[in-house]
């Protein structure tokens, strides 16, 4: 037997936007087993929850990422209607999922341009975050924000968009549809990123499971759940199917991640067809007594919601299970064997985002 | 196929115009949505303190006895929710950004109807 070795790796590292650090136990060139510990960035934002009333909580829960900000803010406001039994108004929903589903564009497009960036395609990296700009610009003309969109508040949405954005967003889901296909290309089927991704980090169906993956990595081993099934938001009234894959590889997943992208286009669209008239917010009154969970669909995977409120204005317990916390475990399988040279992308590969899973 | 469409994006690339914009030249164009700066019309404020219990930040002070209502600009996260919350609808939100700080002062709003008009910032 070899000598063993151990190399870390983090918490800083040119292909880690966030914070986490893995002792990687070598053999030779191959990992044998990583070892991973967490807590860089914990910010004790469920903490928080005892000092800020349960209107002002949906601040700090869009704050809980920097990416999905919009979703948590969505999980939150829907477990406390839940809890109170409000009614939001159905425009209210759509305008929901029309955001979400542009931040699920929004995350996938700088994953795509992260992972070239992580094989050293610099070039592809720069054309991904160049169609996301668009992206970001219509979010901020609609709600405000590029990254915090703050939009989102119990009981209903804050902006409203107008019939002639919503034609305009239209024709940029045609333009952006096109640019899309030009750079799904080049990740499906050029030679370079190809060698990079088919085969590396396979998880199989039963791997994914066991360690209980969620969101497109366990779609890329073949597992086709999706939150969005569940109907929540507008997601009942639109068509769609989810995208899964069946080999569990990198390129699986970047595959599945790069569909998601059109299936988000097609769900916005149809959004913007069926929008119905109406108010987009609902007066709050009283305070939340009882517990909900929320199980959203997020770019990377099911987020879970648990919220318990005691009658009073202060919430009890917030409680957020983030898709990344659920894909780590996944990670540490797919690392065992693998060669070091290949370690960055398999971090990539699960989308790894630090600050939602230490929150 | 590879060259092809390298020679594509270098072609695509040469004639259009770059996706940055050329910053001191151009200058960047907020939308009418942007949440920015905290404007405030010190005029019409009663001093009532709501604006500072709601801000989730803490970033407003407001003092009733002295008539001064005061603003850390750097604690402000835009969110928008003291202009929602506020009954006189004193405060607004422009859509440009508020200029970079180097120290971490309050920005004093004093009533120009019982102080003197240069304790006004
Ligand atoms: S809520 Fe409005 S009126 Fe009241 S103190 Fe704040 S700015 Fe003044
Ligand atoms: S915008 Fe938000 S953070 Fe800024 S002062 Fe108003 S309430 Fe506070």
């Amino acid at each position: 037997m070899s000598r063993r070795t151990i190399i870390p790796f983090g918490p800083q590292h040119p292909v880690l936007p966030e914070p986490i650090h893995l002792d990687l136990v070598m053999e030779d060139e191959k990992v044998v087993e990583a070892i991973p510990s967490i807590g860089f960035v914990h910010r004790g934002l469920e903490k928080l929850v005892e000092k800020k009333d349960f209107i002002e909580y949906i601040y700090v829960a869009e704050r809980i990422c920097g990416i999905c900000s919009f979703m948590h803010g969505m999980g939150y406001s829907q477990a406390i209607e839940q809890i109170m039994n409000i009614e939001v108004p159905e425009r209210a929903v759509f305008l929901r999922t029309i955001w979400a589903e542009f931040s699920r564009l929004h995350s996938h497009l700088l994953w795509l341009g992260l992972l070239a960036d992580a094989f050293g395609f610099e070039n592809l990296f720069m054309n991904c975050w160049r169609v996301r700009e668009k992206i970001l610009d219509i979010i901020e003309e609609t709600t405000g924000g590029r990254v915090i969109f703050g939009s989102c508040k119990v009981g209903g949405v804050r902006k409203d968009i107008d019939p002639v954005t919503l034609k305009r967003i239209d024709k940029l889901l045609a333009e952006l549809e096109k640019e899309i296909k030009d750079i799904s290309n080049v990740f499906m089927n050029e030679y370079t990123v190809k060698r990079r991704l088919v085969g590396v980090g396979v998880l199989s169906k039963e791997d994914a499971h066991v360690l209980g993956a969620v969101g497109p990595m366990m779609r890329a081993s073949g597992i086709a759940q999706d939150m969005r099934n569940l109907g929540y938001g507008a997601y009942s009234k639109l068509e769609f199917e989810p995208i899964t894959r069946t080999n569990g590889d990198s390129y699986d997943r970047c595959a599945v991640r790069i569909d998601e992208l059109f299936q988000s286009i097609s769900l916005i669209r149809q959004a913007v067809d069926k929008i119905p008239e109406g108010p987009v917010d609902v007066k709050v009154t009283g305070n939340p007594d009882g517990e909900y969970f929320a199980r959203l669909e997020q770019p990377r995977g099911e987020v879970v919601y648990y919220i318990k409120g005691n009658g009073t204005k202060f919430l009890d317990r917030v409680r957020v299970r983030t898709p990344t916390f659920a894909n780590v475990p996944a990670l540490l399988k797919l690392l065992q064997g693998c060669d070091f040279a290949d370690v960055p992308i398999l971090i990539l590969t699960i989308d790894p985002c630090i600050s939602c899973t230490e929150r | 196929m590879f060259a092809f469409n390298v020679t594509k994006r270098i072609f695509i690339n040469l004639f259009t115009r770059p996706a940055t914009l050329m910053y001191p030249v151009v200058k960047r164009e907020f939308t009418r949505n942007t949440r920015g700066k905290i404007e405030m019309n010190i005029e019409g404020c009663v001093f009532c303190g709501i604006c500072q219990k709601k801000c989730p930040t803490k970033a407003i002070s407001v003092n009733r006895a002295d008539q001064k209502w005061e603003i850390e600009r750097l604690k402000c996260v835009t969110c928008g929710y003291c202009v929602e919350a506020c009954p006189k609808k004193c405060l607004s939100m422009s859509n440009e950004y508020c200029e970079p700080a180097v120290s971490k002062d309050k920005e004093v709003f004093a009533n120009a109807r019982v102080l003197d008009n240069a304790t006004n910032s």
